[in-house]
C-alpha cells in the first residue's frame, strides 16, 4: 500500500503548513435514512471524514454509495439523520446562507432566457453585489474559465463543454472558499474531459479553493485528487480514504506514471473490496 | 349559365395541377412556394364556391356567392366595425385581460400550497373541459344585456385554461435549477422572479393562445342571449332570423378576422418573450 | 444514476403506500369541492337578499331600511348585515338570481332519478331525455368529425401537396370562432328540410374535425427518424411503415385529440340547440330557463352538461388508459 506509506506532498506555493491542516468540513458518525414506498434506504451510515482547506477532494464509488448525497448534506440540500457535520465550523445551513460554498451540479443547468454574462450574475444579484462589482466579477470569472468574448452569447449557441465552463465560472463568481461538484463532467466526452480536467487542476492552483468533486471515473479521481475517498453501497459508506502521493503539479503525462498507477490500483481494489457485500 | 360552374371546377383542376407540381417540384423548401400553394388552395376553394352558387343559381338564402359577401361587407363597414367593436374590444378582451389576470394571480397563490395545487389542479382540468358558455344565460341576467355580461363570460372562459397552464408552468423547473437557488439562500421573491417565472413563460402562452378563441367564442355566444341592439353576435342571430346570410358571412369574416388577428398577435408577443425557448430558437 | 434519486419516492409498492397515495391525490379535490360549495351558499346569501326581504315585507315583517326604493340602491352585503334574520330565506326561494346547491341538487334528482322512479324517464320533463337528445347528436358528429379528421390526417402525412395546401388552413381554423356560423347552418339546413338531429351533429363534427386533424398530424410524425429509419433499412413499404411505425405511436395524440374533440362536440350540440327554439336537448333547457326566468332549471341544466361532459371524456380517458397500459406505452 504505497499510499498510506508516504505522507502528503505539498509543493504549492502559496499553501503554508499551518493553514493546510485548517480542517474546513468535519463530519462526525454521520447518518441519513431516506423513507422510500420501499421502505427506509441507508444513503449514509457512520460517515467520518475530515476535509482541509485547499484540499482537493474526490468521492468515487458506484451508484448508491452516498457520495452525490454526502455533498448535498454538505451543501445543506439534504438534512442527515444522525450525526453532526461542520462546513466552516457552521452547521451546513448557517453554511449555506453565509455563501460559504459554490455548487455545479451534473449538467451546466444555465437558464436558457439570459446569456452566458448574465447567468454568471445570477447569484450576484441574489447576493446583493453593486452593478459594477457584477461586471468585474463577470469579467474575471470569463477569464478564469477561458470563456472571454462570449459573455454576450446564450447557453444554447454554445458547445456543451463551453456551458459547463460557464457554470464552473457561475459558482467562482461569488468567491466562496468551497466549491462542490457532482460530477460535473459525467456528460462530456472523454477529449472534452481531459481538457476541463487539466484546466480544474490550474484554476485550483491559482484560487487555493476547497474543492469537493464527485466522480465515476478512477483516472479522473487520481488526476484531480489531493485525497480520494472511496465508498460504497448499501449502505452507502466510506471503504477507503487515500492521500495522493502526486506532486500539484500535475501535467496529463503523469497518468502513465507508475506513481499514478498504483494509486488507481489501490482505488480499484478499494471499490471492488466494497462490490463484495454485493448480492 | 353552369359556364360558371364549369370554369370554377376548371380552375380547381388546373390550380390542383399547378400545387402538386409546385409540391413535388425543386423549390419546394422556398418560402415563397410555402406561401403559394395554400394561398392557391384557398383561392381556389373560394372559385369553386363561387362557381357552383353563380353557376348553380344556388339562392342566396342558403348560401350567398363570396362576392355578394364582400359586396355586402364594404357596403356595411360601420355597421360590422361597430360591431367589432362592442363584441371584441368591449366584450371580448376586457374579459380577457382581466381573467387572464385573476387566472395569473390566482395560479401564484396555488403555487404557494402543494395541498391547494393538488387540489384545485383537477378541479381546474375539470373545469376546463366543461361546455362553459352554459353559463352565459345566467351571466347576462346577472351583468345585463351590455357588455359587462359579456366579458362576465369570458373572464370564467379563459380563467381555467389559463390558471392551469400557469400553474403547472410554475412547476416546470427541474429539481436541479430549484437545488441552484437554494444554494444561493435565494428566497421566495427571488427565485420566482428569476427562475420560475421565466420558465413558466412558455405555458403561460400556451394557455393565452388557447384562450384567445375562447374568448372571441364566448363574447359572440353570450349575445345569442340578450345583447343591445349591436354585436357580432347579435347580428348574426338577427341576420340568421332574416335570413340574410350575405350580411352574417359578412360577420364571420370579421370573426375570422379578428380570431386570427388576435392569436397571431399574442403568438408574436410569445416570440419576443420566450425567444430562448427551443421551439421558437430557429426564428433567431 | 444517481445517490440522490434514492430521495425521491420508488414505485408505490404495497397495498398501503397505494392506498396512501389514492388518499393524498383524492382528499385535497375534496376540500377543494368542499370549500366551492361553501362558498357558493355563502354568496348566496348577498345574491338573494333584496328578493328575500322584499318576500318577507309582503308577508308582513319589518325590513330595516323600510323602503323598498332605498334597499334598492343599499349595498346586497349591508342588507344581510342590517336583516340577518331573513338570510336563511335566501336559501330557499322559487327564482333565486343565484340557486343554493341543495335547490340544485333537488331539480337535477327530480328531473331524474325522480322521473325515473315514476316510470317517466324519457318525458319532455325529464333532464334525462334532453341530455339523450344532446348526446346523440354529440357522438354522432364527434365520430364524423373524428373519421373525417383522421382521414386527411393520414392524406396530410402521406401526400406532400396536402400537406402544404391544407395543413396552414387547418391550423389557421383553430384560431377562428367557428361556432359562430353555428345558427346559420342549423336555419340554413331547416331550410332545405334537414331538421332533427343532423345539423346539430354536422356542427358538432366541424367542431371536433380540427383538432382531431391537426392532433393525429402530429401524432402520426411523433416517430423520429432513427426510427423511420430503421424501417427504411428493412425496405419497409408507405403502408407496412404507417401500421406498423406512425399509427401505434400516434395513439396517445389519437386520444389526447379525442379529448378536446368530444368536449368540443358537446359545446356544438348544445349551442346548435340554442338559437332556433328548438323543444329539446340541454341547450333547448337552458335557452328555456333563460326566457322563463326559471334559474333553478338553468343551472340543473348546466351541471347535466357538465355531467355529460365529465362522462364523455372520462370514457376516452378510460380507453385511452387501457389501450395504451395493452400498448405498453402507459407512464
Amino acid at each position: 500500500m504505497i499510499g498510506t506509506s508516504m505522507p502528503t506532498e505539498r509543493t504549492a506555493p502559496g499553501a503554508g503548513v499551518a493553514e493546510a491542516d485548517q480542517p474546513v468540513i468535519e463530519a462526525r458518525k454521520l447518518d441519513l435514512t431516506f423513507q422510500t414506498n420501499d421502505g427506509p434506504v441507508q444513503a449514509l451510515r457512520d460517515v467520518n471524514l475530515t476535509i482541509n482547506k485547499g484540499d482537493f477532494v474526490s468521492f468515487i464509488g458506484p451508484s448508491g454509495c452516498g457520495k452525490t448525497t454526502f455533498l448535498r448534506v454538505v451543501a445543506a440540500l439534504e438534512q442527515p439523520t444522525g450525526g453532526e457535520i461542520t462546513v466552516n465550523g457552521m452547521t451546513p445551513d448557517e453554511a449555506r446562507r453565509s455563501r460559504a460554498y459554490g455548487y455545479v451540479f451534473q449538467a451546466a443547468g444555465l437558464y436558457p432566457w439570459r446569456t452566458i454574462a448574465k447567468n454568471i450574475k445570477l447569484p450576484l444579484e441574489i447576493m446583493g453585489y453593486s452593478k459594477t462589482s457584477q461586471e468585474e466579477h463577470v469579467a474575471r470569472v470569463l477569464k478564469l474559465v477561458d470563456l472571454e468574448g462570449f459573455g454576450g452569447k446564450f447557453p444554447w449557441q454554445l458547445s456543451g463543454g463551453m456551458q459547463q465552463r460557464a457554470s464552473i465560472a457561475r459558482a467562482l463568481a461569488f468567491d466562496a472558499e468551497i466549491l462542490l461538484m457532482d460530477e460535473p463532467f459525467g456528460a462530456l466526452d472523454e477529449i472534452v474531459r481531459d481538457h476541463l480536467n487539466e484546466q480544474l487542476l490550474e484554476l485550483w492552483a491559482r484560487t487555493e479553493k476547497t474543492i469537493g468533486f464527485v466522480t465515476h471515473s478512477i483516472p479522473e479521481a487520481v488526476y484531480l485528487s489531493t485525497k480520494i475517498v472511496v465508498m460504497s453501497p448499501r449502505p452507502g459508506r466510506i471503504t477507503d480514504v487515500i492521500e495522493s502521493t502526486l506532486p500539484r503539479e500535475r501535467p496529463l503525462e503523469i497518468r502513465d506514471t507508475p506513481e499514478f498507477l498504483a494509486i488507481a490500483h489501490r482505488v480499484r481494489e478499494g471499490l471492488r473490496a466494497g462490490h463484495a457485500y454485493d448480492e | 349559365m353552369s359556364n360558371i360552374f364549369g370554369w370554377s371546377i376548371a380552375f380547381l383542376i388546373a390550380a390542383s395541377a399547378l400545387n402538386i407540381a409546385m409540391a413535388n417540384g425543386e423549390g419546394r423548401d422556398q418560402a415563397l412556394t410555402r406561401f403559394v400553394v395554400p394561398a392557391l388552395f384557398g383561392a381556389s376553394l373560394l372559385v369553386v364556391w363561387e362557381g357552383i352558387t353563380r353557376g348553380l343559381g344556388v339562392p342566396g338564402v342558403i348560401l350567398p356567392a363570396p362576392s355578394a359577401i364582400w359586396e355586402t361587407f364594404q357596403a356595411n363597414t360601420e355597421t360590422l366595425w361597430k360591431d367589432f367593436v362592442q363584441t371584441f374590444v368591449k366584450g371580448a378582451l376586457r374579459g380577457y385581460v382581466i381573467g387572464a389576470m385573476a387566472a395569473f394571480l390566482v395560479a401564484l397563490l396555488v403555487d404557494r400550497s402543494d395541498f391547494l395545487r393538488r387540489g384545485l389542479l383537477p378541479v381546474g382540468n375539470f373545469m376546463a373541459a366543461l361546455p362553459i358558455v352554459g353559463i352565459a344565460p345566467i351571466l347576462v341576467m346577472w351583468f345585463g344585456f351590455d357588455w359587462q355580461s359579456k366579458a362576465a363570460v369570458v373572464v370564467v372562459m379563459v380563467f381555467f385554461p389559463i390558471l392551469v397552464n400557469t400553474v403547472e408552468g410554475l412547476r416546470a423547473t427541474d429539481r436541479m435549477q430549484r437545488d441552484l437557488m437554494t444554494t444561493y439562500a435565494a428566497n421566495y421573491w427571488q427565485s420566482l422572479l428569476k427562475l420560475r417565472l421565466p420558465a413558466a413563460m412558455p405555458f403561460v402562452f400556451n394557455g393565452l393562445k388557447i384562450s384567445t378563441t375562447l374568448a372571441l367564442i364566448g363574447a359572440i355566444v353570450a349575445e345569442f342571449f340578450g345583447s343591445p341592439i349591436q354585436g357580432m353576435g347579435f347580428r348574426i342571430s338577427t341576420e340568421v332570423g332574416r335570413l340574410a346570410l350575405d350580411m352574417v358571412w359578412a360577420e364571420i369574416l370579421v370573426a375570422a378576422i379578428a380570431g386570427s388577428a388576435f392569436y397571431g398577435f399574442v403568438a408574436l408577443v410569445e416570440s419576443i418573450v420566450t425567444f430562448w425557448h427551443p421551439s421558437q430558437r430557429r426564428r433567431r | 444514476m444517481t445517490d440522490a434519486v434514492l430521495s425521491t419516492p420508488a414505485g408505490a409498492s404495497g397495498v398501503g403506500a397505494a392506498l396512501r397515495g389514492v388518499a393524498g391525490a383524492v382528499v385535497p379535490v375534496l376540500v377543494v369541492v368542499a370549500a366551492i360549495v361553501a362558498l357558493w351558499y355563502v354568496a348566496c346569501v348577498p345574491m338573494n337578499i333584496k328578493e328575500a326581504l322584499t318576500q318577507a315585507e309582503r308577508a308582513g315583517a319589518v325590513i330595516n331600511p323600510p323602503s323598498a326604493i332605498e334597499r334598492r340602491d343599499a349595498s346586497a352585503i349591508g342588507l344581510v348585515v342590517r336583516n340577518p334574520s331573513h338570510a336563511s330565506a335566501t336559501l330557499n326561494q322559487e327564482r333565486p338570481r343565484l340557486p343554493a346547491p341543495h335547490q340544485v341538487g333537488a331539480e337535477l334528482w327530480k328531473t331524474t332519478g325522480g322521473m325515473v322512479l315514476r316510470g317517466r324517464a324519457f318525458s319532455k320533463r325529464s333532464l334525462i331525455y334532453h341530455a339523450w337528445v344532446t348526446l346523440s347528436a354529440t357522438v354522432f358528429g364527434f365520430v364524423i368529425g373524428t373519421v373525417a379528421g383522421v382521414g386527411l390526417a393520414v392524406g396530410i402525412v402521406h401526400s406532400r401537396v396536402m400537406n402544404m395546401a391544407v395543413m396552414p388552413w387547418a391550423i389557421a381554423s383553430q384560431t377562428i370562432p367557428i361556432l359562430a356560423i353555428a345558427p346559420m347552418i342549423i336555419v340554413v339546413l331547416n331550410s332545405v328540410g334537414v331538421t332533427g338531429l343532423l345539423p346539430k351533429a354536422l356542427i358538432s363534427a366541424y367542431l371536433s374535425f380540427f383538432p382531431v386533424t391537426v392532433g393525429m398530424v402530429k401524432g402520426l410524425r411523433s416517430p423520429d427518424s432513427m426510427q423511420l429509419d430503421l424501417l427504411r433499412t428493412y425496405s419497409a413499404s408507405r403502408s407496412e411503415t404507417f401500421w406498423k411505425l406512425r399509427l401505434p405511436a400516434s395513439m396517445p395524440y389519437f386520444f389526447t385529440s379525442m379529448k378536446i374533440g368530444m368536449a368540443a362536440a358537446l359545446v356544438g350540440a348544445i349551442v346548435g340547440e340554442m338559437p332556433t327554439g328548438a323543444v329539446a336537448g340541454l341547450g333547448a333547457r337552458l335557452l328555456a330557463g333563460s326566457y322563463y326566468g326559471q334559474t333553478v332549471q338553468i343551472w340543473a341544466a348546466l351541471f347535466a352538461a357538465a355531467l355529460l361532459a365529465a362522462v364523455l371524456v372520462g370514457a376516452i380517458g378510460a380507453v385511452q388508459r387501457a389501450t395504451l397500459r395493452r400498448m405498453g406505452m402507459a407512464q
